[in-house]
């Protein structure tokens, strides 16, 4: 019963690493620049991709990973540069839709690149399981939780203890005020898409070994991310990380206890909720609007 | 008088669909044209919510998806009248707009979006999962068309169901936008805190639009399984919604013309590029951005304009 628990939370906080990695990539980009980047699932998508293909013609793990976070960071300024920064005046509908434009044209690009086959990784340390309290915690678990960790860490070391990183979230808090003091907006704008791109390259590269990656892997792994960012409240970086082990978690239990077919939906059915009661999200701020 | 869109437009248009069959070399186009006529049906509701409300959806496509399985499902299996069917799904449509409509309309941007978003994914999940009732992923079988016995089957036949629904549809948006209801939408979309101040409730004029757009996706969707005589869950899917966004947003946002231009462009689209087939997404992605970054208004409206400078030229 307890081992049957367990083995849910396993799965779910799994997930729930990623998809606050993917959170915490919308977070960034949101607080930079009040744009919601839809192709950040292309993102996840491209590092697990990339990783494959690499290892897959002889090349040592570590090296094609950072070859592939390289390749995805520079998809993710050229995303900037090339389409959202000519269209920084226009309406959130328009940039909606120059985000999703832009992950439809990634997804068309992978496929291309690529195939529409099944990518997958071999396991970063074997695949014995492990036990614990009766249930079975494979190893390549701990390494998307501790990766996710570290990842997180270094990017709380880089916000607060950094000067680039405090003029980030000087820009984020007034982008006016910010360009007065000196901070280079624009490089800041380029530099959170960067980092939204690496939070997705390496969700994507240590998920693959479990779930496998093709062309289209990213849709879901966007939206669930884009759910977590918004359960959080948009632009918290707790909140998202939170909103993503919450909706891992609530999504392996409902698939363990209630039904499997219906593991999709769970994300989108908690987001509604918050939605119709909460607005703003767990920890958003409440939002006033100056006239 | 005929310088009036209300006239003068709906006019133009409805010769334009009566002479454009006398283009069509084959059966084929046919096939191609009802698709775009269907599709500029929803596009002038849902440009009603966009264009007009300034209010985004991203889940339109599982209203028409509901409208399509209502259909197939009260005919196929109670032998309900086709009409009757469709009548039934549209006002169950219109009401499950109405109870999601108030609470996600007062979000605004992102997590209006977002709340789209997940009610169209959601009923592409139910569609794909009950498959009971639905068929599940394989889809399902849609009985004929039949009104007072006799069946509307056919290319041909479906045209003009198709341009006579078109028509009835643009005239009712073009009377919509300059009533008093249009009115205040466009006081909405300019500024919502301004539209509150004047007394106007906003929430209500938003549900209105919300609730048509979805009536119009869900009547379309369920001409079309009659049409089709066979529809799976992916008539719902996400990237349907993201298509029917496009199509107004290319076409030109406020501008019900420009809507039907935008859904027949794209609609034509895959035709001209299935050479290649490859790289068809890339092209539409391509076509979103560029679209959005270069002409923001829309094709129609930015045509409008540089035909305006030039005249204003001396």
């Amino acid at each position: 019963m307890f081992a049957e628990f367990l083995q849910y939370l396993f799965s779910g906080l799994t997930s729930g690493a990623i998809y606050a990695l993917a959170g915490l990539g919308f977070a960034i980009i949101y607080n930079s620049s009040h744009v919601i980047n839809f192709a950040q699932g292309e993102f996840i998508m491209i590092g697990g991709m990339a990783t494959a293909t690499l290892v897959a013609a002889g090349m040592p793990l570590p090296l094609a990973a950072a070859l592939a976070v390289v390749a995805t960071m520079a998809v993710g300024v050229a995303l900037e540069k090339f389409a959202v920064e000519p269209a920084r005046n226009a309406d959130v509908t328009a940039i909606i839709i120059i985000t999703i434009g832009a992950s439809i044209f990634l997804r068309g690009a992978a496929q291309v690149l690529w195939d529409k086959e099944f990518h997958s990784l071999p396991a970063f340390s074997g695949d014995t399981p492990l036990k614990v309290a009766g249930a079975t915690l494979m190893p390549q678990s701990l390494w998307v939780v501790g990766v996710a960790v570290l990842v997180i860490a270094a990017l709380w070391w880089f916000f607060n203890r950094t000067m680039f990183g405090k003029a980030m979230l000087a820009t984020s808090y007034n982008p006016l005020a910010a360009r007065l003091m000196g901070i280079p907006v624009k490089t800041v704008l380029m530099v959170a898409f960067a980092l939204s791109a690496l939070l997705g390259a390496v969700g994507g590269i240590v998920m693959t070994p479990i779930t496998f990656t093709n062309y289209e892997a990213g849709i879901m792994l966007g939206l669930k991310g884009f759910s977590a960012a918004v359960l959080g409240g948009l632009g918290s970086g707790a909140g998202a990380i939170v909103g993503g082990l919450l909706v891992g978690v609530a999504e392996a239990l409902a698939s363990g206890y209630l039904s499997s077919a219906y593991k999709d939906a769970i994300a989108f059915i908690i987001i509604l909720f918050v939605l119709f009661f909460m607005p703003s999200g767990l920890f958003g701020k409440k939002g006033t609007e100056r006239v | 008088m005929w310088k009036s869109p209300r006239t003068g437009g709906l006019g133009l248009l409805a010769v334009l669909l009566a002479a454009a069959p006398l283009t069509f070399p084959n059966a084929y186009f046919y096939d191609v044209a009802v698709n775009a006529l269907f599709n500029a049906v929803i596009c002038v509701g849902l440009n009603l919510l966009i264009g007009y409300g300034g209010q985004i959806s991203l889940g339109h496509a599982g209203f028409y998806a509901l409208g399509a399985y209502g259909s197939a499902i009260l005919v196929g299996r109670y032998g309900l009248p086709p009409l009757a069917a469709m009548l039934v799904s549209a006002t169950g449509v219109g009401m499950l707009a109405f109870v999601v409509g108030r609470p996600i309309l007062k979000l605004k941007g992102h997590y209006l979006a977002m709340a789209t978003l997940g009610i169209g994914i959601i009923i592409h999940i139910v569609l794909k999962t009950e498959s009971g009732l639905t068929g599940g992923p394989d889809g399902m079988g849609v009985d004929p068309f039949q009104i007072a016995g006799f069946a509307v089957s056919g290319d041909k036949a479906w045209y003009w169901v198709g341009a006579a629904l078109l028509v009835l549809a643009v005239w009712l948006a073009l009377n919509l936008v300059d009533s008093p209801v249009g009115r205040a939408l466009r006081a909405v979309h300019g500024s919502e805190v301004g539209a509150e101040v004047v007394g106007i409730d906003t929430t209500r004029y938003k549900v209105l639009v919300f609730v048509v757009s979805a009536v119009f996706a869900s009547l379309v969707g369920s001409l079309f399984a009659h049409k089709n005589g066979f529809i799976t869950p992916d008539i719902g899917s996400f990237f349907r919604s993201i298509e029917l966004v496009t199509m107004v947003v290319l076409g030109g946002m406020a501008s019900t013309f420009g809507a039907v231009i935008g859904a027949v462009i794209l609609t034509l689209l895959p035709q001209f590029l299935a050479a290649f087939e490859d790289y068809e997404a890339m092209v539409l992605g391509g076509i979103m951005m560029g679209t959005m970054i270069f002409l923001p208004k829309g094709l129609l409206p930015s045509v409008r304009g540089l035909w305006a400078r030039r005249r204003a030229a001396p």
